[in-house]
C-alpha cells in the first residue's frame, strides 16, 4: 500500500537460550506479528514484560539485542524492507530515518558532555545540516518541547537538568534529524506520575506537530493510551489484539485485554476508625541521614490493627525513609515511633527480639530479598525457627501450609529464588513475612517491579491475608491505583513533610491541598482526552520539571 | 559442574595439580631412598639407579623432589588455610560491622601491606627459631592480610543486598549473618582465589627456603634444593632446573585452573 509509512510483515525473533549442561536452543520471542503505521501515527505497543514490544521497536531500527536474530518477515519503511539494509544504509537509517528514545535518559546520556553536543551529532552525521544549523534547529527543538530557556538549555550537563527535562532532551534528540518515525521505550516509566503528564504532553505534542510516526511501547495501558492512535496488545511474542484506542479502553475483545482494561477497578471498603489506640503511632518524627539535612520532617500518622496505612508521595519524598525509621535502621533525631502502646528504641540493636519480630517487611525487589543460596524451605523456615523454635516436622509442616496461603504448592520446598517467577518470589517473601506471625507488615514499593496482572494478584494475596490473620499494612507506594484499591487510610508525603493524613474517603475526596490534587490528577486513565483534561485542569507546577 | 566442556588448559591443570597433589600423598612410601639418605656421588647423571640423578652431596634426586613436594605442598596449604580462615573472618566481620571496627581492621591491614612481605617475613624469621609452626604462621600472618582485603570487597558487595538487610532486621547474630547469608554468596570467586593464593605461598616458601630462612637442611623443599645445586649450574650440571621446573609447571596449571574457575563465576554472573 503506498500510503502507508511502514508494513511489518510476519516479523520473527528468536533468542538463543544458553542453560547450564544443554545445548543452547532457540526460543520465538516475537511471533508472526504484523501491522502497518501510516504517517503521522502513533501506534502504541502494550504488554507485560518478555511479550516481545521493545523487541518489535529495536526491530524498526534493523537491531536485535545481544543473543537475538531476526529470523523472519518484512520491516517496510517508505517502500524499503530495512531488515536488508547493510553497511553505510544502515548507519544512515538508524539515527536518521528512525529514531529510538530509551526508558532511562540518565543513562541514555554521556555524562561527561554538553546536552547541546548530543542532541545535535545525529543531525550532524546523518542529516544535511550544518553544526550552526543544527544548534539553532536544537534550540527551536528545547523551546517547543517546553524547556526552559532553551538558549542555554545545552549548555548543561546531564546531571544538571531534572530527569523528566533529560527525558524531553532525549526527545529532542531524537526530532533533531527529522526522522521518519521514532521508537519510544517506556519514556516515561521511570518518572514520577507529575513528571510525567508534563513528558506526556510534551512528546504528543510535538508528535503531532512535526507529524511524525511513532511506536509508543509501554506496559501502562493508561499511559500508552494518552498518546496513541492505534494499539496493539502483545502477550509471550504474539499479537493479542490490535484496535483503536478508543475501542481497546471501551469495548475490547480479547480476555486477556479486558482484564487489562478491568485492572484494580475493584475497590476494599474502608473500614471506619475505631476508638482503640492505634497499633503503631508516628508522633513528629524528623530524621537526617547526615545529621544536617532532615529527610523526613516532623512526620504523625496511625495505624490500626488490622488495617491499611498508605503512605503516597513521589520519589525523595521521604515515604520510603520513613518506613526505616520505623524498622529501626534509621533512628530518629526527634519524636517518638509508639508501638503497642510502648516508645520504640528508635535503635535496631536496642530493640528486643519480640519487638523485632512484630514488624516485618517486605521489599520492591523480590529479587534481591531472598539469599540466592538458600531453598525456599529455608527461607519461609528461618523466622520460625529463629523467633518460635519451631524444628522437623512441625516445622515443615508449617511451611507447607504457608506456601498453600500464598497459593503455591509444596512442590516449592526444594526449590531456589532463581527458579521461581517474579510473582512467586513476591509470594514467598510475603510468606516469610507471615512467618513470624508479625502484628505490622511494611510493604515497600511490593507491587512496583511487577506486570499489571501478576501486581493485581499479589494485591489481592494481601487483602485475603489481611482478612485472615489480622496483620496491618503500612503500604508504602506511588501509584494511587493501588492506594484506592487496598488502603483504609492514606498518608500524603512530599519533600519529606506530610501534607496531609487521614482515612481514604477524606483523602481522595475533595478539597484537596494543592499536592495531593496535582498527584491525584497527574495518574493517567483509562479514557481518550484524559491528558489534555488533566493539563488543562492544573493548578500546581511539578517539582520535578 | 561441567568440566567436560572445560578447555584444554583447564583439564591439563587439572591432571597435574591432581598428579602433585597424589605425589605429595603417596610419593614418600614409593620413594626409592630415604631423603637425607647419600647414595651416591656428586651431581651423578641421570640412570637407571637415580632417575633423575644425585645432588650436590650425592643424595637421589628423585627422592628428594618426591620429599620435597609434600613439605612444600604441605606448608603452603597449611599456610593459605589459614590466611583464609583469618582473612575471610576478619574481613567479612569488618564488612558486616562496619563503623570504627572496620576502621580498626583495614588500618591495621594497611599498616601491615605496608612492609614488603619479603623483607618482614626475613626479619622475623631471623628473630624467631624457624621450625613449620613458625613458617605456617609468619606466611599465613603476611597472606590474610590480602585474603582480608578481597573478602571484606566481597562481603560489601553482598551485605548491601536486601536479602542481609532481612535478616539483620529479624535480629540474627553477625556470625549467622557472615556464614548463612554472605559466604555462600561469596564462595566461588574466593575458591578461586584460594588457587591463586595457594600458587603464591608455594612461591613465597620456596624463596624463603633458597634465601635459607625457610625448610630447614637436610629436609627438603623446592627451594632449597634449587639454591643446593645452584652452583652445578656452572659445571654443566641441571639438577638445580629440575625442583624449579616443577615449581614452575605447578604455578601455571594452578593458574589455568583458576582461570577456568573465574570464567565459569562471570559467565553466571551475566547470566544473572
Amino acid at each position: 500500500m503506498a500510503d502507508n509509512l511502514i508494513t511489518v510483515k510476519d516479523l520473527v525473533i528468536k533468542a538463543k537460550v544458553h542453560r547450564p549442561g544443554e545445548k543452547p536452543f532457540d526460543v520465538t520471542i516475537v511471533d508472526k506479528v504484523s501491522f502497518t503505521l501510516e504517517k503521522g501515527e502513533v501506534l502504541g505497543l502494550i504488554g507485560e514484560s518478555g511479550a516481545g514490544k521493545s523487541t518489535i521497536g529495536v526491530a524498526a531500527l534493523a537491531y536485535a539485542r545481544y543473543g537475538c536474530t531476526i529470523t523472519g518477515g518484512q520491516f517496510i519503511l517508505n517502500g524499503q524492507d530495512v531488515l536488508e539494509y547493510i553497511g553505510n544504509r544502515l548507519l544512515q537509517h538508524r539515527g536518521g530515518q528512525v529514531a529510538y528514545v530509551a526508558q532511562s535518559a540518565a543513562a541514555a546520556f554521556n555524562p561527561a558532555h554538553k546536552l547541546d553536543e548530543q542532541v545535535v551529532e545525529v543531525a550532524i552525521t546523518k542529516g544535511d545540516m550544518s553544526r550552526t544549523e543544527a544548534l539553532a534547529y536544537a534550540r527551536e527543538l528545547y523551546a517547543k518541547i517546553g524547556l526552559p530557556d532553551p538558549e542555554n538549555f545545552g549548555q548543561r550537563y546531564p546531571h544538571q537538568v531534572s530527569g523528566g527535562q533529560l527525558q524531553r532532551a532525549m526527545t529532542a534528540m531524537a526530532l533533531a534529524s527529522r526522522p521518519d518515525l521514532i521508537v519510544f521505550d517506556e519514556p516515561t516509566t521511570a518518572l514520577d506520575v507529575t513528571t510525567q503528564i508534563d513528558v506526556l504532553a510534551a512528546i504528543k505534542e510535538a508528535i503531532n506537530d512535526f507529524g511524525i510516526s511513532a511506536l509508543y511501547i509501554s506496559h501502562d495501558l493508561a499511559v500508552v493510551g494518552q498518546v496513541s492512535d492505534r494499539i496493539m496488545v502483545l502477550r509471550h511474542g504474539k499479537m493479542v489484539e490490535m484496535g483503536t484506542t478508543e475501542q481497546i479502553f471501551n469495548n475490547p475483545q480479547e480476555e486477556y485485554t479486558k482484564e487489562l482494561v478491568s485492572i484494580r477497578s475493584d475497590i476494599k471498603p474502608e473500614t471506619p476508625r475505631s476508638d482503640v489506640p492505634a497499633l503503631l503511632r508516628l508522633e513528629n518524627v524528623t530524621a537526617s541521614y547526615d545529621g544536617t539535612l532532615d529527610v523526613v520532617k516532623n512526620v504523625s500518622m496511625e495505624l490500626e490493627a488490622g488495617q491499611t496505612l498508605a503512605v503516597v508521595g513521589e520519589s525523595g519524598s521521604g515515604k520510603s525513609t520513613t518506613a526505616r525509621i520505623i524498622m529501626g535502621l534509621l533512628p530518629q533525631r526527634e519524636g517518638t515511633v509508639i508501638f503497642n502502646g510502648d516508645p520504640l528504641p528508635p535503635k535496631l540493636s536496642s530493640r528486643t527480639k519480640e519487638q523485632k519480630r512484630q514488624i516485618q517487611m517486605i521489599y520492591q525487589m523480590a529479587d534481591t530479598a531472598m539469599n540466592p543460596r538458600q531453598t525456599i524451605r529455608d527461607i519461609i523456615g528461618r523466622p520460625m525457627t529463629f523467633y518460635f523454635g519451631t524444628s522437623g516436622k512441625e516445622r515443615e509442616r508449617k511451611v507447607t501450609e504457608l506456601l498453600e496461603q500464598i497459593e503455591m504448592g509444596p512442590e516449592f520446598l526444594n526449590r531456589f529464588p532463581a527458579e521461581l517467577s517474579g510473582g512467586q518470589k513476591q509470594r514467598v517473601c510475603i510468606a516469610r513475612a507471615l512467618a513470624a506471625d508479625p502484628e505490622i507488615i511494611i510493604c515497600d514499593e511490593v507491587t512496583s517491579a511487577l506486570d499489571p496482572l501478576v501486581a493485581e494478584g499479589v494485591l489481592q494475596l494481601l487483602l485475603r491475608l489481611q482478612r485472615e490473620t489480622n496483620v496491618a499494612y503500612l503500604f508504602i507506594t506511588h501509584d494511587i491505583a493501588t492506594v484506592r484499591a487496598i488502603s483504609d487510610s492514606i498518608a500524603v508525603m512530599y519533600q519529606g513533610g506530610l501534607v496531609e493524613v487521614g482515612q481514604k474517603s477524606e483523602i481522595l475526596n475533595p478539597p484537596h491541598p494543592p499536592y495531593t490534587e496535582l498527584l491525584l490528577s497527574s495518574v493517567p486513565e483509562m479514557r481518550v482526552g484524559w491528558l489534555e483534561e488533566a493539563i488543562e485542569n492544573r493548578t500546581m507546577e511539578a517539582a520535578g520539571n | 559442574m561441567s568440566f567436560a566442556r572445560a578447555s584444554f588448559t583447564a583439564k591439563l591443570g587439572l591432571i597435574i595439580v591432581i598428579f602433585y597433589v597424589l605425589v605429595a600423598l603417596v610419593g614418600p612410601f614409593l620413594a626409592p631412598y630415604k631423603q637425607s639418605d647419600i647414595v651416591g656421588g656428586v651431581w651423578e647423571p641421570i640412570s637407571a639407579e637415580f632417575w633423575l640423578g644425585t645432588d650436590n652431596v650425592g643424595r637421589d634426586l628423585l627422592s628428594r623432589m618426591i620429599y620435597g613436594t609434600r613439605t612444600t605442598l604441605f606448608i603452603a596449604f597449611l599456610a593459605t588455610s589459614l590466611s583464609f580462615s583469618w582473612g575471610i573472618l576478619t574481613g567479612f566481620f569488618a564488612a558486616v560491622s562496619g563503623g570504627w571496627i572496620d576502621q580498626v581492621l583495614s588500618r591495621w591491614v594497611d599498616l601491615m601491606m605496608a612492609f614488603p612481605t619479603l623483607i618482614f617475613a626475613l626479619v622475623v624469621l631471623s628473630m624467631v627459631p624457624i621450625n613449620m609452626t613458625t613458617l605456617v604462621l609468619v606466611m599465613a600472618t603476611l597472606d590474610s592480610t590480602r585474603v582480608f582485603r578481597i573478602a571484606r570487597a566481597l562481603a560489601e558487595d553482598t551485605s548491601v543486598m536486601e536479602f542481609v538487610e532481612a535478616a539483620r532486621l529479624r535480629g540474627e547474630s553477625t556470625l549467622w549473618i557472615i556464614f548463612k547469608e554472605i559466604l555462600p554468596n561469596t564462595l566461588t570467586p574466593l575458591i578461586a582465589e584460594y588457587g591463586l593464593r595457594f600458587s603464591f605461598a608455594v612461591l613465597f616458601l620456596s624463596s624463603l627456603s633458597f634465601l635459607g630462612l625457610g625448610v630447614q637442611p637436610p629436609a627438603a623443599d623446592w627451594g632449597g634444593m634449587v639454591r643446593d645445586n645452584a652452583l652445578g649450574i656452572t659445571f654443566g650440571r641441571t639438577a638445580s632446573l629440575i625442583p624449579a621446573a616443577a615449581l614452575a609447571i605447578l604455578t601455571v596449571s594452578v593458574n589455568f585452573v583458576v582461570d577456568w574457575l573465574l570464567d565459569k563465576t562471570s559467565s553466571l554472573r551475566k547470566e544473572g
